[in-house]
């Protein structure tokens, strides 16, 4: 597998990884704003967002119908959808592309779900690598606090419930949860991972985060010839749905 | 195929497999019958059906998209030809994969005699002819299992014209191919196109060693030769 860079396209693709409650997606969000209000072209995009497959991802789910196979499969079309009609074209334009979420995240949740991985790397073979991966990396408890706090009602599937770990639904996002930072954990070389320690506060790891993506990628290049308005604010309860958006995503 | 303890053997998957699934358990027989649409396909399925279920035993049929999960999805994407080559391939096999693991693995632990209405090879044929990755493809269908038996009921495609359009007096885009701009010419395009098909199905034969039945001749002879050779299937246990 080689990058964007190493197949000569013009754009770059930033990909961020982490557990739900790592706080990338904020991340991510504040990375977008930054890059817009400088002019550069950039697009975003999250997984499990491909119109699309999203209501056959969604009635399986609802249905508790989905086997680790079929989990694997409807997430992997859904990514194939995105990349194929909206990241490829773009990145051949000239794009920074933001993905919140890549196919690490079915490396790890597949294979925390029994699927062999090399089958699960097999699948997702006709995708190139990002030019960087961001891995936000929380302890397991921080984490599992963020989401846990107002007790929300866990999913089926977000709390990995398929996999019997647990009748309580807490108790088995908590295991789901350790396995799959265990996942992250060991693709961290591999996939040469850049680890940001996710236990930080949001404007420190933004801080970071902006210098890192300027150090690695010359910002300049990517810049709109003519500038386009900046699009509005997301307000406040928009946000509150992108992460339940990543949390419906697990 | 019964070794003396009652135990299976010679069922494997083609690759990896499906998690959590023992072959051993997997006592039924799994029947496919691969062709293009007017080779027969349906009819003579029903027509083992009624055999098979006359005689005594339980029937299931799975076919493509026929799953709960994508097939009304997969329908209108279809429709709408929006969706690129890797992304249709998934698709397909979601819905493949839906139906393995919600039917057929299942029927076949029950003791059934699963007929499937096409099965990996069309799917791997229609992307082989649209220039999709063989290693990709034998990767992603590594859950399959290895059927007992798989009927490839062989058409040439100046009759598969006849019977196509004597029965709906006008051709499929998708079985002329349409999409890979062969000609535009639609009878010209359906010709080439499963002239192609067919030569993918002798090449994926070489792999799957299945067997090709001229499927030129009378429906009655055709079921004659299916029913014998699934007699003597049914027979080795």
């Amino acid at each position: 597998m080689k990058t964007f860079a190493e197949l000569n396209f013009p754009g770059r693709l930033i990909a961020v990884e982490g557990l739900d409650g790592s706080g990338k997606s904020t991340q991510i969000y504040l990375l977008k704003r930054w890059l817009e209000a400088e002019g550069i072209k950039v697009y975003f995009s999250e997984w499990n967002s491909s119109e699309l497959v999203k209501s056959a991802t969604s009635k399986g789910k609802k249905r508790e119908l989905l086997t680790p196979t079929t989990f694997s499969l409807i997430h992997a079309t859904d990514f194939a959808d995105r990349y194929e009609r909206h990241l490829l074209p773009l990145l051949r334009a000239g794009y920074i592309v933001l993905c919140d979420r890549y196919a690490f995240t079915a490396f790890a949740r597949d294979t925390v779900r029994g699927c062999p991985p090399e089958w699960v790397r097999g699948l997702y073979s006709f995708a190139a690598l990002p030019d960087i991966t961001f891995f936000f990396k929380t302890d397991l408890e921080v984490s599992l606090t963020r989401i846990l706090e107002g007790r929300p009602k866990l999913k089926f599937f977000e709390a990995g419930m398929d996999l019997r770990l647990s009748t309580d639904p807490y108790e088995s996002f908590r295991i789901f949860q350790g396995r799959i930072l265990e996942q992250y954990v060991a693709m961290t070389d591999e996939f040469k991972f850049v680890v940001v320690d996710a236990n930080e506060n949001v404007e420190k790891q933004q801080v970071l985060f902006r210098k890192l993506v300027s150090e690695k990628i010359d910002l300049k290049k990517f810049k709109r010839r003519s500038p386009l308005p900046l699009p509005p604010a997301i307000q406040p309860e928009n946000k509150t749905q992108e992460i339940e958006g990543d949390m419906a995503a697990a | 195929m019964k070794n003396p303890e009652g135990i299976k053997t010679g069922r494997r998957f083609y690759g990896h497999g499906i998690p959590r699934v023992k072959c051993a358990d997997l006592a039924g027989k799994l029947i496919v019958v691969e062709g293009a649409d007017g080779s027969g396909r349906s009819t003579q399925i029903a027509r083992l059906v009624d055999w098979l279920e006359t005689s005594g035993h339980a029937t299931v049929q799975v076919g493509l998209k026929r799953s709960t999960l994508v097939s009304k999805e997969l329908e209108e994407a279809q429709g709408g030809n929006i969706l690129s080559r890797t992304t249709f391939s998934l698709f397909y096999a979601t819905d493949f994969a839906d139906q393995l693991d919600n039917i057929i693995l299942p029927a076949l632990k029950a003791g059934f005699i699963v007929l499937a209405d096409r099965y990996i090879y069309t799917l791997m044929a229609r992307d082989l002819v649209r220039g999709m990755d063989e290693t990709w493809l034998k990767n992603l269908y590594g859950i399959a299992l290895e059927p007992d038996a798989v009927f490839y009921l062989s058409v040439e495609p100046q009759e598969l014209v006849q019977r196509n359009l004597s029965k709906s007096a006008t051709l499929d885009y998708w079985e002329s191919g349409m999409d890979l701009g062969l000609s535009r010419d639609m009878f010209d395009s359906f010709v080439k196109y499963q002239t192609a098909m067919q030569g993918a199905f002798r090449k994926l034969q070489k792999t799957y060693g299945f067997t090709i039945v001229d499927a030129n001749r009378p429906v009655g002879s055709i079921t004659k030769e299916l029913r014998k050779k699934i007699r003597a299937l049914l027979a080795e246990e």
